[in-house]
């Protein structure tokens, strides 16, 4: 029977060779073992940006290559990205209260 | 267009009898009459609390009841309300029976977890229920903190858990409605071709998947703090009580997007049947749906201008509140223009209509004066918001709720209700409404708060006229109970199309099979291709 | 209008679908969206952490001090581990290879338990610590109340966290039965699939969490 969704397209499923996941795999244990030595040494606020960029880097991959987001269709991209989005909002629009507290107020 | 005046022979009302067979369906109709039962029940248990409160009111003294009980009467009529009326009531009736057959599908794209989703609903309800019962709330629907996590003795925890487990009902119909959208639309019905009802209900799904999880771990927050003493909220071991607002308002904003975005889309379908023209601005009035549902995550800090939040914090807020809204106001154009021209008609469900796009204009609006952080400052916590968000909640959305079960009733039963009957309590609604709510704006602006059970005696005529109202509300919610039950009955044989509307519902039966169709069909026509009205010329 | 095709109705694909394409479109979009409400979900303990930790970073850095960094870091392993397992499964499922699929899950299934097996241990040491709040909670004077608000997010965050893994072994335990019987075929395999999608988001979950809770103020000398 044709395709009885207008708005979905026929996606043939895509086979992953293994290679690639246990190359991912590698990184992320090479990330892994990173972000802990790097803790271990005093890099002040960079600290904190390093142990994040690795852990979004690593989230990353799982979700490009484990969840195989990078060979799905757009709208899993935009269901991925949404969430995203969405949690930046919650944290960013609750830290401008947060952060702007102490700043000097009118009158 | 003739439509054949016969019930058919087989339906999904008589597909299957017995108790088993509606507990046990997988048939989206009979679970969206399930939830009919669920939402109408606790209507009554919230509304039975505001009768209540509005005869307490009616005298300046606390007389009728004391504090303690005030605070647990506005809590449960809160909780109940909005919890498990008014986001559940359009989604999950109208919406659950409309989305599959207005996509021309044979169910939702998972129809157990819909039948499940019922089933959370209702034990969220017990849960709080049980709260009632065992002595009640007093925090407010809000639950703010530290007095719900630390000083409240009441039962807190039991209605928390009620509507954390009612929350998970929204999220998975939300889910359900947005994969059953997306991937089970009939060939040729593309997204411009979609009835706006599924554009409004597509984008509250949005919203109840994005917001109902954040509502629910802040309610897990309070429930561990007060059994833990965690100390998250509570400023004596280090935490903010702010903080507990923000997370609380990050769902409770859109969710009030939750409850008016389905009635903005009923208003869309009646405006369109009613004044037999497609809906002016298709386009646009579908992407303000989408507009309103990103646009309302922007602006919760504008319930928390005076409780401590950073001023700077406010502003962002509160022009953010200026944003949304503009396309709600789109929306009002649009269907004003659609009415223009249009063959207009005066049934109830139109009546319904035009009550909503009135009233929710006046709730609309002096949602603009609250964002302006200088009057919110002022009218914070008196009665001015209360009619404010009643204007909207009620004016709004149980007028498009209504308004939609009206005209939608002889699909779901296959039978006509007496329409004299439902003018007149149409029109007792309205003015019933009118007269509860109104005076509140008054008496809010004046200087009246919220939340008291004893007010100065000079604010007893305005809450007078506002207990009068009341009353006359109550008879009006209570007609088309009695005369939508009679007509299932004794109601004339409704026929496949009785309105004479466009809409994908109205090729198949009243009621329709439980497979909704016959055949399923092929689009091509777009939502509300009526035919031009024939030009006369007055010499 | 077109007739319904009188289709071979495969025993997999349910009444309201048409096909098992649009069936498996449908549950694999599902899922995404499941998985989004759990970012949400998740991510209000993510802004009370960021709060908290942004108020007092001492304190914050004292109490993560008291965290066992080697349990984190191999577990940090484990689930990593477990991830590449499970994708392995769902390739297996994908390529008809039911004695590797079976394997696999398996693996994954161990690799879980060896997880809350290791998390267990961490608890217990954590109460035999006394950083427990509203159980035996006691801690350095100079951070008490703050390093409370801590220990409440870390017990929070992985209880919650462990209470997914639980879940996601109970949902293993199903797809290996099916595996085991034939139900998963290489034009059905849509359960193992979905079921990997869940797996996967909680080891992102955890993979947030292991720096946030374990690595603040790893340098400072205490």
């Amino acid at each position: 029977m044709s395709e009885a969704n207008p708005g979905g397209a026929a996606h043939p499923a895509h086979v992953v060779p293994t290679r690639i996941y246990y190359v991912i795999f590698g990184i992320l244990m090479l990330c892994t073992y990173l972000t802990v030595q790097i803790a271990f040494f005093d890099l002040g606020i960079l600290n904190t940006v390093a142990a994040l960029t690795i852990a979004v880097l690593k989230a990353a991959l799982v979700v490009l290559f484990f969840m195989h987001v990078k060979y799905s269709t757009r709208l899993t991209w935009a269901v991925v990205i949404g969430s995203i989005f969405w949690l930046a909002i919650l944290l960013a629009l609750t830290l401008t209260d947060y952060t702007t507290r102490a700043w000097q107020t009118f009158g | 267009m003739a439509s054949t005046v016969i019930t058919p022979a087989r339906h999904y009302l008589n597909d299957g009898y017995g108790i088993t067979s509606w507990l046990l369906t997988r048939d989206h109709k009979r679970i969206a009459l399930l939830y009919l039962a669920g939402v109408t029940f606790f209507f009554f248990v919230g509304g039975a609390m505001a009768v209540v409160m509005r005869l307490e009111l009616a005298t300046p003294a606390g007389d009728l009841v004391s504090d303690e009980t005030y605070n647990k009467l506005f809590t449960m009529h809160g909780v109940m309300m909005v919890f498990f009326f008014l986001i559940p009531a359009i989604p999950n009736v109208l919406g659950n029976f409309l989305v599959p057959i207005m996509i021309g599908a044979k169910d939702l794209a998972f129809p157990k977890l819909n039948l499940f989703s019922w089933y959370i609903f209702i034990v969220g309800g017990l849960f709080s229920l049980y709260a009632l019962v065992a002595g009640g709330v007093d925090t407010g629907w809000t639950f703010y903190a530290p007095f719900s996590t630390v000083s409240s003795t009441t039962n807190v925890i039991p209605t928390a858990l009620g509507i954390f487990i009612t929350g998970f009902s929204s999220i998975l119909t939300g889910l359900n409605f947005i994969v059953t959208i997306h991937r089970m639309r009939a060939p040729g019905l593309t997204w411009f071709r979609l009835p706006l009802f599924l554009w409004s209900t597509y984008a509250t799904s949005l919203i109840n998947v994005l917001g109902t999880p954040v509502i629910a771990i802040t309610l897990l927050l309070v429930a561990a703090e007060r059994v833990f003493h965690f100390g998250f909220f509570n400023p004596a071991l280090g935490g903010d009580p702010v903080l507990f607002q923000h997370l609380f308002w990050f769902y409770s904003h859109p969710a009030v997007y939750i409850m008016v975005l389905p009635a903005m889309g009923v208003v869309s379908e009646l405006v369109a049947a009613g004044c037999r023209k497609p809906v002016f601005g298709y386009p646009f009035v579908a992407f303000a749906s989408v507009a309103i549902a990103v646009l309302g995550f922007l602006v919760w800090g504008h319930h928390m201008f005076v409780a401590g939040e950073s001023v700077y914090a406010a502003m962002i807020f509160s022009i953010l509140s200026f944003l949304v809204a503009i396309p709600s106001a789109v929306k009002v154009f649009n269907w004003t223009a659609t009415m223009y021209k249009g063959s207009v008609s005066w049934e109830t469900p139109m009546l319904y209509a035009y009550g909503f796009i009135g009233l929710f204009t006046i709730g609309g609006l002096t949602g603009l004066f609250l964002a302006a952080i200088a009057v919110d400052v002022h009218v914070t916590d008196t009665y001015f918001i209360v009619a404010h968000f009643h204007y909207i909640m009620v004016g709004g959305t149980i007028m498009g709720y209504l308004g939609g079960l009206h005209y939608w009733w002889p699909k779901i039963s296959g039978r006509l209700y007496h329409e004299g009957l439902a003018k007149i309590a149409a029109w007792i609604i309205f003015i019933g409404f009118n007269l509860t709510f109104f005076p509140q704006f008054v008496v809010g602006y004046l200087g009246m708060p919220r939340r008291y059970h004893a007010y100065p005696p000079e604010f007893q005529v305005l809450n007078v006229l506002s207990s009068a109202g009341a009353s006359i509300l109550g008879v009006g919610y209570l007609l088309p109970m009695a005369y939508l039950i009679w007509s299932l009955r004794y109601g004339r044989i409704a026929g496949s199309n009785p309105w004479g509307a466009v809409g994908l519902e109205w090729t198949t039966t009243s009621p329709p099979p439980t497979e909704n169709f016959a055949q399923t069909p092929v689009v091509t026509w777009d939502a509300y291709e009526y035919p031009a009205p024939v030009e006369t010329h007055v010499a | 209008m077109l007739p319904d095709a009188v289709e071979h109705h495969h025993p997999a694909l349910a009444h309201q679908f048409d096909s098992l394409e649009q069936q498996k479109e449908a549950a694999t979009l599902g899922m995404w969206i499941f998985l989004v409400t759990e970012v949400l979900f998740f991510g209000g303990l993510f802004l009370t952490y960021t709060t908290y930790r942004h108020l007092y970073p001492d304190a914050f850095a004292a109490a993560s001090h008291e965290l066992i960094v080697w349990a984190g870091t191999i577990n940090t392993a484990v689930l990593i581990t477990s991830s590449l397992t499970m994708a392995l499964a769902v390739h297996a499922a994908q390529t008809g290879n039911r004695r590797l699929l079976v394997l696999f899950l398996i693996v994954t299934m161990i690799l879980g338990t060896v997880f809350l097996g290791i998390k267990a241990f961490e608890y217990y040491s954590e109460w035999e610590e006394r950083h427990v709040p509203g159980l035996n909670y006691a801690f350095d004077p100079r951070y008490y109340r703050h390093a409370q608000i801590f220990f409440s997010l870390y017990f929070l965050m992985t209880g919650l966290h462990a209470l997914h893994m639980i879940i996601g072994l109970g949902i293993m335990a199903v797809m290996l039965r099916w595996s085991i019987r034939g139900t998963i075929t290489p034009e059905y395999f849509t359960p193992i699939e979905i079921s990997g999608l869940y797996w996967h988001f909680v080891d992102i979950v955890w993979i947030f969490l292991f720096p946030l809770l374990y690595l603040i103020g790893r340098h400072a000398h205490v």
